[in-house]
């Protein structure tokens, strides 16, 4: 039998799960959440919304197809990953029924085991996950921590006290210029220069708002031709010459990125296209005076059905959010865009007359189904 | 909306189950009934298959029981004036006649409408060049192929690829005539036989050792798309689907992976325009995101009925609502009730599909799996770890097997080369390997099974090995034990490890490590299959067990109020959908009188499987250990086993052994009908007379015994070297062979013999008692003699040719051994007569096979009355017998030799057929003609080859042959048989032999010129010259596709009926019309 760990995972309401590690060994705390996706643990692991969280997979098998190349091109700065979401792991730990401790993909360069260790996060299996969701269910996402046998046990930790958004947005400016094979050149660019930066006039500027950007939402718009100016959440990015605005999905809630809704109030002025997805879905909406609410227990899988609203088209659709935007709140030159079919909740919104919309769900996928990446276009043709 | 017009629609059946074409057919024509039924439309369906559930009452509103065919839908049609079809709820057989009737005109004549996937989108999946070039349209990858439509183009396309080749025939099912080929000698070969089914023949490049990924998708007429399931292949590409371990979701592919082809099937789907449900079946590079489509199946499948029963979605019933023009979001996710359609489920467990195969009761057959299709029915296990899904479907398939491991060992000659070229053991292979030795790279290399499977086998050797270190169960540390467990090990694979050679007493080394693992607290839990990983609340009952979690889903009220109704497990031959049909109508029964009705099964193609047929079903193992634990939890009032054939039956002592509530018949008496002396004995006791028989243990006995009751002599070793497992013997030097062939005989290893009577008939009592007293019985008789498997024999209720005396000694005697076993539920006795003597030769106190044959023609429901008396409930003597009926059944059997490369279709004690039809009609040649074309025989048009066997069959096939010549047709005849008929005034062509290569006509160049239509060939002993000859005849005919017919009782039955009955006279009258 292998040697493991014991350990658990202890509920703020007491309950307790026991499992073994298989991570690295070292307690860690933060809100528990369950996503019911069956692949793209690597993506999602490195999705910077799940910071502070606790991922529960409920799909039962983990790492059977091991990671993909974790580290980007070395000296020449890309800032971008080949095949992750971003530079690192962002949720607190993972939670699994079974582990595969050997994988086998031809593209796998470890195994999830040895990655959780470089990365020093946590993993446990031989949990009974289904038990675990269904309590998360019915009492609502909660705060939790894992304890592995021999380490010390931690506080509590509670995500949600913070502005995650300004934890998981990158500092500085970035350029990334579209390149020949469908990638990016990358540059940073100093916050004072950027206003004046030589743009390729050939091609439409987009600035994406970083609220902890998924590198998969700048992969889509660079691949449509466009120049992203990556800026971080607080940067007031009216004075750039741009064409378009993307406000970038994000961590935590929304209430904390004030000033991002500021600066967006400043570009609904402006009337230049704005886009946004998930997180930004919820600052445009905030920006044009409606309310946000957190959501029992989120929506976290990749069969989430949405509806786009008055029309018989819909679509199955990628999601990771804890928050949602009241519909109710909805000023009246604004409308719902689509609806999710299974609980009602709003999945995104638009304009009545101007190029305004954002989306709740992810239509750059990465992980889950790519049913929604026409959105992108809608957005570029706007420009 | 929905169309709004559509009033009445027909539903194509798929007839027969055969190899390829199985019970998936009959939950996805039920469920399209019901949906059509919600909709208050009036279904027609047109199904010969009498042992469906979808021919049942309550299902469609009217039922012909009468040939898939255009010519008989037509007349369905002109009659029955339906608004729509559905072509895509009974598999290859409805599709392809559907297409026929569109391509003839009649639908249009008629004004049908096809509602779903339009006829155009169908014919561009199902030819070949126009699916290639469909897709090449959207930049689509194909595997490239060529049509041609003769040999010599064939062989100019395989220089041009290069071998390997695989050749396809177009519009065939499972994968029919097709396979791969290394030289022009195997192509010429396999293009002959597969240019016989099919006017056109493909050829292409092999893709050996790619992945092979299967999407079932769905699409609405607003365009709306949803994958419900995707499914990975075990056996990497080269292994047709059905003859592939498959599992669902797929286990190696990446995120990109996934969507990649996920996104592909939903662009080929739009492109086609299917409205309702189809597969895409992809081969996937191993070392690449390189792919072909392989094919796209636009209709419901056996693929998608494995999904539909994987993830809980009811995909059939949707399709048909979508074909009435819904769309998804209009409808409701009818597991959770609350969530929308349009939605694509999580799974949170793991399935795994596992055929089950029967290629030991075939003479000849090859042993290697390929590109067609040889399994006859399939398992689906669910766990939460691989290998705990894996075991659990081993032991599923019912062929012995513990598991991966702990099995009793098979002799492998070369590991290196039985992996390579796999056969139906193949998994097992593997293990052997494994204990070999050899590494998961090396069987990688061999296989290229993904490394990913072969791994997690390993790690169910390394807990064996692990289990063996210890001597008894109190050493084993907990932990290794709570891993087996969770690694699907059941209690005897465990006890099996630890007591190794001494497990003595295997009953109770396994109650023991049962009781010590319990007081251990390592008990299963039950957790729900809801469709959406928990996500939200549903009231599911839809359950299986696994040892990987803490807490059941289901708050057991443990009120006595259930009642357990055991199924039928994988179809197999002699085991199919019949016992699904009882088992239905026993849960309708229970459900009806008040009770909670719950079902163990664990077949995918069943109706009994599904979502709405009963109170809590658990798609779990019918094994002693599982039913047990499913007991344990739900401490029921009762236990059905009588509705679910065998598998069940053979449970009936365990369970009574542990305090089980075995509803009905006691297990004692089960046991005094099961084992062979105690059921002897109390036939001697109460002056039942059976064939005399003698358990024996040496070749002398033998012959003294022989000596008494002479030759010849029905033969059942206890132990089965290879071949057969039993075979009638006609002289001393058969005898010698059979048992140097087939059994060692020894004390160890005595056989049966018993005296074999010839040229009796064989009847069939099947029957329902209360208390020891028959309640309904229903007798049937053979059209073959005794000495053709009552599961192959071709039966007719009610008797026609019985004498009124013998059916009364059958009904005396049958009344003894009811009150002799005091039976309480279903039985069937099996008896010989000749003149008025009868004789006993088995009976089973279950239901059996034609159950739901006799009650659909008798129109009582023998199953419903029995479950009544097992519920303890009164019940009344229904009032109609037989007697009463103006018409007439006919059973009649299904052969799948075709798909059975080598095998000699030759009927014999074995039974060998894998389904059956059952029509009605006015007289035996009404009922005859149709039930003989419902399992694909053709009238013949021009000649007929005669082959007849022994003097005794010729003389009784010459009335037959009379026949023949007077209706115009020529007579070929084989040597024997041409001079008989000579001599007898009929004028017969003489055909020769292969054995005489020299002259002409050959008998087999007739077939290959389709100079004859009909082959009669009798088989008349086993002398190597004859079996050599006629097999070769036989043979030929299957893989030529001219209708074959091997029993001159049946014979002379067909040729009398089709020369007595022109086929614009046969009756097209509805069950209903049948008063």
């Amino acid at each position: 039998m292998r040697e493991t760990r014991r350990a658990v995972l202890e509920l703020a309401d007491g309950t307790r799960f026991e499992g073994r590690s298989f991570g690295y060994e070292a307690s860690t705390s933060g809100e528990v959440v369950f996503n019911t996706a069956m692949t793209g643990y690597p993506e999602s692991l490195t999705d910077p919304s799940y910071e502070g969280q606790i991922l529960v997979a409920t799909y039962p098998l983990g790492g059977n197809y091991g990671v993909p190349p974790t580290t980007a091109d070395g000296d020449n700065k890309t800032f971008m990953s080949e095949f992750l979401e971003s530079d690192r792991i962002h949720c607190r730990a993972l939670v699994l029924q079974d582990y595969s401790w050997q994988h086998s993909h031809w593209l796998a360069e470890e195994s999830l085991s040895q990655w959780l260790i470089d990365q020093k996060i946590p993993g446990i299996y031989d949990v009974d996950t289904r038990a675990l969701t269904k309590h998360l269910r019915e009492s609502g996402s909660m705060l939790g921590k894992i304890i592995i046998e021999g380490c010390p046990e931690p506080e509590l930790y509670d995500p949600n006290t913070e502005n995650l958004v300004a934890a998981t947005s990158e500092p500085g400016i970035v350029v990334y210029t579209p390149a020949e094979d469908g990638k990016s050149v990358a540059q940073q660019v100093q916050p004072q220069d950027i206003a004046s930066y030589p743009f390729d006039p050939a091609r439409k500027v987009v600035v994406l708002v970083d609220c902890g950007v998924k590198h998969n939402i700048i992969r889509c718009l660079t691949q449509r031709g466009v120049t992203v100016v990556r800026v971080p959440w607080d940067f007031d990015f009216t004075e750039i010459p741009y064409d378009g605005l993307f406000i970038s999905n994000g961590p935590g809630n929304p209430d904390f990125a004030e000033e991002t809704v500021k600066n967006l109030r400043k570009a609904i002025e402006l009337e230049r296209p704005i886009c946004g997805i998930c997180m930004g879905n919820q600052l445009l909406a905030k920006a044009a005076g409606a309310q946000t609410y957190k959501l029992k227990y989120g929506h976290r899988s990749h069969n989430q059905p949405v509806r786009r609203a008055d029309t018989n088209t819909c679509f199955i659709t990628s999601q990771n959010h804890g928050f949602a935007v009241d519909n109710d709140t909805l000023p009246a030159d604004w409308e719902p865009l689509f609806i999710n079919m299974n609980d009602g909740t709003n999945e995104g919104i638009r304009h009545k007359s101007k190029p305004f919309f954002s989306a709740q769900f992810h239509p750059e996928a990465s992980s889950g189904p790519e049913d929604t990446t026409f959105l992108f276009d809608e957005f570029i043709c706007m420009l | 909306m929905e169309n709004l017009k559509i009033k009445k629609v027909l539903l194509l059946g798929s007839g027969a189950l055969k190899i390829g074409e199985a019970g998936e057919f009959d939950y996805s024509g039920s469920q399209a009934l019901k949906a059509m039924k919600e909709e208050g439309i009036t279904t027609v369906l047109i199904n010969p298959n009498i042992a469906t559930v979808q021919t049942s009452d309550g299902f469609a509103d009217k039922i012909y029981f009468l040939p898939v065919t255009p010519y008989f839908v037509e007349k369905v049609i002109a009659k029955e004036r339906p608004d729509g079809i559905l072509l895509a709820f009974g598999g290859q057989t409805a599709l392809n006649c559907g297409v026929e009737l569109y391509l003839k005109g009649i639908l249009e004549k008629y004004n049908v409408e096809v509602l779903g996937t339009p006829v155009q989108a169908i014919m561009d999946t199902e030819d070949r060049e126009l699916f290639v070039k469909k897709l090449d349209e959207i930049d689509v990858k194909t595997i490239k192929s060529q049509a041609v439509d003769n040999i010599s183009d064939a062989k100019k396309v395989a220089a041009e690829l290069g071998y390997p080749v695989i050749v396809r025939a177009a519009y065939a099912l499972g994968g029919l005539g097709s396979g791969f080929c290394d030289n022009d000698a195997e192509l010429t070969a396999l293009c002959e036989k597969a240019l016989s089914f099919s006017p056109q023949v493909l050829v292409e490049k092999s893709l050996k050792g790619w992945k092979e990924v299967e999407y079932e998708v769905v699409r609405d007429k607003y365009d709306n798309c949803i994958t419900v399931c995707n499914m990975e292949n075990f056996d990497p590409l080269g292994i047709h689907t059905g003859e592939s371990i498959v599992v669902a979701p797929s286990q190696t592919l990446s995120n990109d992976d996934y969507h990649y082809l996920r996104s592909l099937a939903i662009k080929i789907i739009r492109h086609i325009g299917i409205v309702g449900e189809c597969n895409v079946q992809y081969a996937y590079d191993p070392a690449s995101m390189d792919y072909r489509v392989i094919e796209v199946n636009a209709r419901l499948s056996r693929s998608s009925a494995l999904a539909s029963k994987a993830t809980g979605y009811p995909l059939a019933f949707v399709a048909a609502k979508l074909g009435l023009g819904y769309g998804l979001f209009e409808l409701k996710n009818s597991v959770t009730k609350d969530t929308s359609a349009f939605f694509e489920p999580a799974l949170d467990y793991i399935v795994v599909k596992i055929p089950r195969w029967d290629l030991g009761k075939f003479h000849g057959v090859k042993r290697e799996i390929g590109s067609s299709m040889k399994s006859v029915g399939e398992v689906m296990a669910i766990g939460r770890t691989f290998e705990e899904a894996i075991q659990k479907g081993l032991r599923m398939i019912g062929q012995g097997m513990h598991g991966f491991v702990e099995n009793k060992e098979f002799k492998i000659p070369d590991i290196e080369k039985a992996l390579t070229e796999p056969t139906d053991k193949r998994i097992f292979v593997i293990a052997a390997a494994m204990s070999h030795g050899y590494s998961v790279d090396r069987i990688h290399e061999l296989t290229k099974i993904d490394r990913w499977f072969l791994y997690k086998l390993r790690n169910i050797i390394d807990t064996a090995d692990e289990l063996a270190t210890f001597n008894s169960p109190e050493a084993v540390p907990v932990p290794l034990l709570r891993q087996a467990k969770q690694q699907g090990f059941s209690d005897f694979q465990i006890a099996r490890s630890i007591w190794k050679e001494n497990m003595k007493d295997t009953e109770k080394a396994v109650l023991e490590m049962r009781a010590y693992r319990k007081s251990l607290g390592i008990t299963p839990v039950v957790k729900q299959i809801d469709t959406l990983a928990a996500e939200y609340p549903a009231q599911t009952n839809y359950l299986y067990l696994t040892y990987n979690g803490t807490e059941n889903d289901i708050t057991y009220l443990h009120d006595h109020r259930s009642i357990v109704v055991l199924g039928s497990g994988a179809y197999r031959i002699g085991s199919s959908v019949e016992f699904d049909w009882c088992s239905v109508n026993a849960l309708m029964t229970v459900k009806k009188e008040g009770w909670r009705s719950v079902m163990i099964n664990y077949n995918p193609e069943t109706v009994s499987t599904d979502y709405d047929m009963c109170d809590r079903l658990y798609f779990d193992e019918l094994t002693f250990e599982r039913v047990m634990d499913i007991l344990d939890l739900e401490q029921p009032h009762g236990t059905i086993l009588s509705v679910g054939g065998q598998i069940p039956n053979n449970l009936a002592t365990r369970l009574d052994a542990q305090g089980i509530n075995i509803l009905g018949t006691s297990a004692s008496s089960i046991d005094n009908a099961e084992d062979r002396h105690k059921f002897s004995a109390m036939l001697d006791r109460i002056g039942v007379d059976q064939p005399r028989w003698r358990e024996l243990s040496s070749l002398e006995d033998i012959n003294s015994f022989i000596d008494e009751v002479g030759f010849p002599v029905l033969v059942r070793p206890s132990y089965v070297l290879s071949g057969a497992a039993m075979n009638v013997c006609s002289n001393q030097e058969e005898l010698v062979k059979f048992l140097q062939l087939a059994a060692n005989v020894s004390k160890q290893h005595p056989v049966v013999v018993t005296e074999f009577i010839q040229y009796a008939k064989e009847i069939e009592m099947d029957a329902v008692a209360q208390n020891g007293e028959i309640k309904a019985y229903a007798i049937s008789e053979h059209i073959e003699f005794a000495g053709v498997h009552s599961g192959d024999a071709t039966i007719q209720f009610p008797p026609q040719k019985l004498y009124v005396e013998t059916m009364r000694r059958i009904k005396k005697v049958s009344a003894k051994i009811a009150a002799a076993l005091n039976i309480s539920g279903p039985f069937n006795i099996q008896f010989l007569a000749k003149d008025n003597d009868i004789k006993v030769i088995e009976c089973n106190l279950r239901a059996s096979r034609s159950f739901p044959f006799v009650s659909k023609v008798l129109k009582i429901n023998f199953i419903d009355l029995a479950t009544r008396i097992m519920l303890g409930l009164p019940v009344e003597k229904p009032s109609k017998s037989a007697f009463d009926l103006d018409y007439v059944g006919i059973k009649a059997s299904q052969f799948s030799f075709s798909r059975l490369q080598g095998a000699d279709p030759v009927l014999g004690v074995d039974m060998s057929s894998t389904g059956e039809v059952g029509c009605i009609g006015t007289d035996t040649s009404d009922a005859i003609l149709k039930a003989m074309l419902s399992v694909g025989l053709h009238v013949p048009e021009k000649a007929v080859l005669l082959s007849t066997g022994s003097a005794k069959q010729k003389t009784e096939m010459l009335d037959a042959a009379h026949l023949l010549h007077n209706h115009g047709y020529t007579i070929y005849a084989t040597d024997g048989t041409h001079r008989f008929l000579n001599e007898n005034g009929i004028p017969a062509l003489r055909a020769y032999w292969p054995t005489e290569p020299d002259k002409q006509p050959q008998a087999l160049q007739l077939l290959h010129d389709k100079t004859v239509d009909l082959v009669v060939n009798i088989p008349k002993n086993l002398s190597t010259a004859e079996l050599s000859n006629g097999y070769k005849i036989r043979r030929a005919a299957i893989d030529l596709n001219v209708p074959l017919l091997t029993n001159a009782r049946l014979a002379s039955a067909f040729i009398r009926a089709f020369t007595s009955l022109p086929l614009d006279k046969i009756e097209i009258r509805s069950w209903e019309e049948y008063k």
